[in-house]
């Protein structure tokens, strides 16, 4: 074997140091600042008082699940229609679709309440067609609806990019096989895409669950999400070590799931095609 | 394509690099120049909007002309003293002027987190404050603070959506009128939202009995179900736009969504209210003190100070302000034509006014505690629930039935390939 | 069915654009109210370059952005080069896991767990570290090194070693060989790293709101501080020329070149991190 130069000895040397100093040094802190209490002792009392939270992570939770459950249900039929078309029209598409999630979160968030609010322009546009107000900030729905308007596109792309590299051949054999259209996208798309629709669900799971800006923008500070605690522990009320308890045991919630997710995509590679 | 990314980074790098540099030319060619950083409340200065004075850049010409010093203004907003205070206790900021409130000041005091200022020697201008603001029970020795506004808490309210004889106007039982549900707007911050469920019940704000602060909670978790959202700032778009119908804030902000909605309404719940007052103090993290105090003596100087009063609306406690006439009568013309009444005249109503004191840390504790709880309960509906129950049972039965189908298919290809 | 999937496309599309256009439109009204249209004119965008804060932050966003996604794409690349090379399989799997955390986890925690750091640094006496522009290029720098590295590695692994060898065995030192002739082979991931690292570090609002203080604003900031008060008008031109500045980029970038041979939808490198 050849000898490495000194460069290549010693090239990963500066960001291992980084990566010690500002990822690992900071979760080290994060479960050291669980553990005590504001006087530096060692304590469980965090954690214990967790029990407290349940409800805001089950919140979280059953808010984000249903956020991208309608993310994938509106977004798996509009990558697949999208993969349809013509590779220009497909083009231009993909870019219109990306350009929101370059536009800051903020951004879509807030023009989303300038739109809905009580005041708002959909509002008053019900009103001079004669219809009721509509209370729609400030409602769950509306903390849903926030979560999918902002991540749809992250759902839709993975899957545009599986669907679209899927070799046609695949579904010319499958329709000389004699499957119809459907049977097709049953049988040979959907199992296909699926490393796709993980990454999909992934991407919007993950910031739908720690999101506090939606929730207090559209659930108008009454919908307290894990986000929300964790955000008022730190920038509010300065109790660093119940903040850091609740990150903790979210970052841990999210690593979990997130490994499962991707156990339930590898199992499937080999099987798919039958 | 590859050669066209890059050109677009490249020259999207070097054009920032180029604009960086400029800015940074732009930065030595003033030399030596010192910054100040001001912490203060969001809408709380005259800064050169819609043709008034730009506080900030007038101090700045101020102290080239009359001092010689080039100084730069960094100014900065909060929403609340809870915010202004988790940021001083970090420990990893620093600033020369922050304007916490009264009893935000006792307590910056008590933990040392802000250094005496000593205005009687430090700041000519001082003078002119009202002696009704000196001595305050905040800083008894005025040693720590100099009074930049006072203010009082009321609820505001559109007339469009609220009947002109509702039997509860004039009472903080407005805010909990379930025929207005979805349309109250209450404070986002612990003390002052207590205060209003306080108020209501007849306590006071200053009271150490847990169970009285446990009633006012609990009035508070009751009008978890009326209210439309917990707000500091927002508020003024929600009023001004018509999205909700009653809030409870500061009169002096009142004025500022009156001057665009003139269908806002404003009063003093009889039960009584909050008075307080904002005062500018000098951390102790400061880097400039000199300047700080500068600032400071700028700000109550008289046409900075009317210019200040006049935008942001609030009582000031400098007599070259309020017994200026040009400044009374810009606030009866053109903000409000009682705003000379409800800003200074409400010691006249007979309507019971408190301050905030410093609570104790184990009343403090206990509030803070309570006031998650109430941030923490939310009610939503059981189809969530049962909506979320469907999709775990759908993802484990899918899960499981991966499962099954996979071990089936293993079973007969072993079978069939023996 | 094919009018069907149109239809569904035009649909989503258009919810999905409806709240931003209207902000941009109503950026443009002189009324500076979302309930009636008064005038069109270009008020608000006067005022916008008048605010001095908003010109700060645009300042601070590009200083930050140029800086730290220049800092990670050198320590990533160099890190990408250690990490191809190294031979001790634990320490190599270590290190890649642990660069790949803040990519993992959810910004919050990450924002999160190095404030914690700088507030613990701050407590020290001999480290008097202030929130502000280190703290904000220190975290940026980090959320950006796992995607240099994702875009630079994958260039090292496909790169001929032959070609290294020869240029060694005709003479070149491992320095010149480095700069001579792996650099250029591994270009294009180092610059799609750096425009990852340059956009993601623009677009960043979580971290930033835990390690910034708030004399250092950056543009996400400067909208959140503004929606967090009354929100002036000037704001929806801020944002409006955000969406035009971004649908510019995202257009020249993808059509641009679309004349060559390349048939594939060329899309910015955000469709191609998972």
């Amino acid at each position: 074997m050849k000898k490495r130069s000194f460069i290549e000895r010693f090239a990963a040397v500066p960001h291992s140091v980084w990566a010690l100093l500002f990822i690992v040094a900071p979760l080290i802190f994060v479960v050291y600042f669980a553990f005590t209490d504001t006087y530096g002792n060692f304590t469980f009392d965090n954690i214990t008082m967790l029990s407290s939270y349940t409800h805001i992570f089950v919140l979280s939770v059953c808010f984000a699940l249903i956020a991208t459950v309608i993310c994938l249900l509106i977004g798996y039929p509009l990558a697949f229609f999208i993969s349809q078309l013509k590779p220009k029209t497909q083009k231009l598409l993909v870019v219109l679709l990306m350009l929101p999630m370059w536009i800051s979160l903020l951004i879509r968030t807030y023009s989303l309440l300038a739109l809905l609010d009580n005041g708002g322009l959909f509002n008053s546009l019900l009103e001079k067609l004669g219809f009721e107000r509509v209370k729609i900030v400030g409602t769950s729905g509306a903390v849903i609806l926030g979560m999918v308007y902002d991540f749809l596109p992250y759902m839709v792309l993975p899957i545009y990019t599986s669907v679209s590299k899927l070799d046609a051949r695949y579904l010319e054999a499958a329709h000389d096989l004699g499957c119809n259209n459907i049977k097709t996208l049953f049988k040979v798309v959907l199992p296909l895409s699926v490393p796709g629709v993980i990454s999909g669900i992934t991407m919007v799971f993950v910031p739908s669950i720690s999101t506090f800006y939606i929730s207090q923008k559209l659930g108008g500070g009454s919908f307290d999400l894990i986000g929300d605690t964790i955000e008022r522990q730190f920038q509010n009320v300065s109790t660093y070590n119940m903040g850091a308890a609740i990150s903790l045991v979210m970052m841990i919630l999210i690593l979990i799931s997130v490994a499962v997710m991707n156990k339930f995509s590898d199992g499937d590679e080999g099987s798919v095609i039958v | 394509m590859k050669k066209l990314i890059s050109l677009v980074i490249v020259s999207a790098i070097v054009l920032s690099l180029c604009l960086c540099l400029t800015s940074c030319g732009d930065d030595s060619s003033s030399g030596g120049s010192t910054t100040l950083y001001v912490y203060n409340w969001g809408e709380y200065i005259s800064d050169g909007s819609e043709d008034s004075l730009d506080v900030n850049a007038a101090f700045e010409e101020y102290c080239k002309e009359e001092l010689g010093l080039n100084v730069k203004v960094n100014y900065s907003t909060y929403a609340s003293n809870e915010d202004l205070y988790a940021k001083l206790s970090s420990g990893a900021v620093s600033y020369d002027v922050v304007i916490p409130s009264d009893y935000m000041v006792a307590r910056l005091a008590a933990e040392g987190l802000i250094r005496e200022v000593n205005p009687e020697e430090n700041i000519p201008n001082f003078e002119y404050i009202d002696d009704d603001f000196k001595g305050l029970y905040y800083d008894p020795q005025n040693k720590f603070s100099v009074p930049y506004t006072y203010g009082t808490v009321g609820v505001i309210y559109n007339t469009d959506l609220v009947d002109e004889d509702e039997e509860n106007l004039g009472s903080w039982a407005l805010m909990w009128d379930e025929d207005y549900a979805g349309n109250i707007l209450q404070f986002n911050n612990p003390r002052d939202a207590f205060g209003t469920a306080q108020f209501y019940l007849g306590q006071s704000v200053n009271t150490e009995d847990p169970e009285e602060w446990r009633q006012a909670i609990d009035l508070l978790k009751d009008q978890k179900a009326v209210v439309q959202g917990y707000v500091m700032d927002e508020i003024f778009n929600k009023m001004k736009g018509g999205s909700a119908a009653i809030a409870s804030y500061y009169a002096g902000d009142y004025f500022t969504m009156y001057a665009d909605n003139d269908l806002l309404s404003f009063y003093y719940p009889q039960e009584g209210t909050n008075v307080f007052v904002d005062a500018m103090c000098i951390p102790t993290s400061a880097q400039n003190y000199e300047l700080a105090l500068e600032y400071i003596n700028f700000m109550l100087s008289e046409e900075v100070a009317i210019e200040n009063a006049e935008y942001i609306c609030y009582a000031s406690p400098n007599s070259l302000v309020y017994e200026n006439e040009d400044y009374i009568e810009y606030m009866t013309e053109e903000v409000h034509p009682d705003a000379m009444e409800i800003l200074y005249g409400y010691k006249d109503l007979g309507i019971p006014m408190e301050y905030y004191f410093d609570l104790p840390d184990e009343t403090r504790n206990l509030m803070n505690e309570l006031w998650e709880e109430l941030k923490i309960e939310s009610t939503i509906g059981v189809a969530i629930y049962v909506i979320c129950g469907v999709i775990i049972f759908a993802l484990i039965a899918l899960l499981v039935s991966r499962i099954v189908i996979k071990k089936r298919r293993q079973y007969y290809f072993d079978k069939y390939s023996k | 069915m094919k009018t069907l999937s149109k239809i569904y496309i035009w649909v989503i599309f258009a919810l999905l654009y409806a709240p931003i256009i209207i902000l941009v439109l109503f950026s443009f009204n002189r009324a500076g109210s979302l309930n009636h249209f008064s005038t069109f004119s270009l008020y608000w965008y006067k005022e916008l370059f008048r605010d001095p804060t908003a010109l700060n932050a645009l300042k601070n966003s590009l200083y930050l952005a140029v800086g730290s996604s220049l800092l990670a794409t050198v320590i990533g690349t160099f890190a990408a080069l250690g990490i191809n090379k190294m031979r001790n399989k634990f320490f190599k799997n270590a290190l890649t896991s642990v660069t790949n955390i803040p990519m993992m986890n959810p910004d919050i925690v990450t924002g999160v767990s190095m404030m914690l750091l700088f507030v613990a640094a701050a407590s020290m006496p001999f480290l008097p570290i202030k929130f502000g522009a280190v703290t904000m290029l220190i975290a940026h720098t980090t959320f950006n090194l796992p995607y240099v590295i994702l875009s630079v590695l994958p260039r090292f692994k496909q790169m001929d070693k032959h070609l290294t060898e020869a240029a060694l065995d005709l003479g070149c030192t491992p320095a010149q060989t480095f700069f001579r002739v792996e650099l250029p082979s591994i270009l294009p991931g180092v610059i799609s790293g750096l425009m990852l690292g340059f956009t993601l570090s623009l677009d960043d609002f979580v971290i930033s709101h835990f390690v910034s203080s708030p004399d250092f604003q950056t543009l996400p900031l400067y909208v959140y501080n503004q929606t967090a008060h009354e929100v002036k008008f000037s704001m929806y031109a801020l944002c409006a020329l955000m969406v035009f500045v971004i649908l510019g980029l995202l257009l020249a970038v993808n059509f641009a070149g679309s004349k060559g041979k390349n048939k594939k939808a060329k899309v910015l490198p955000m469709g191609g991190i998972q």
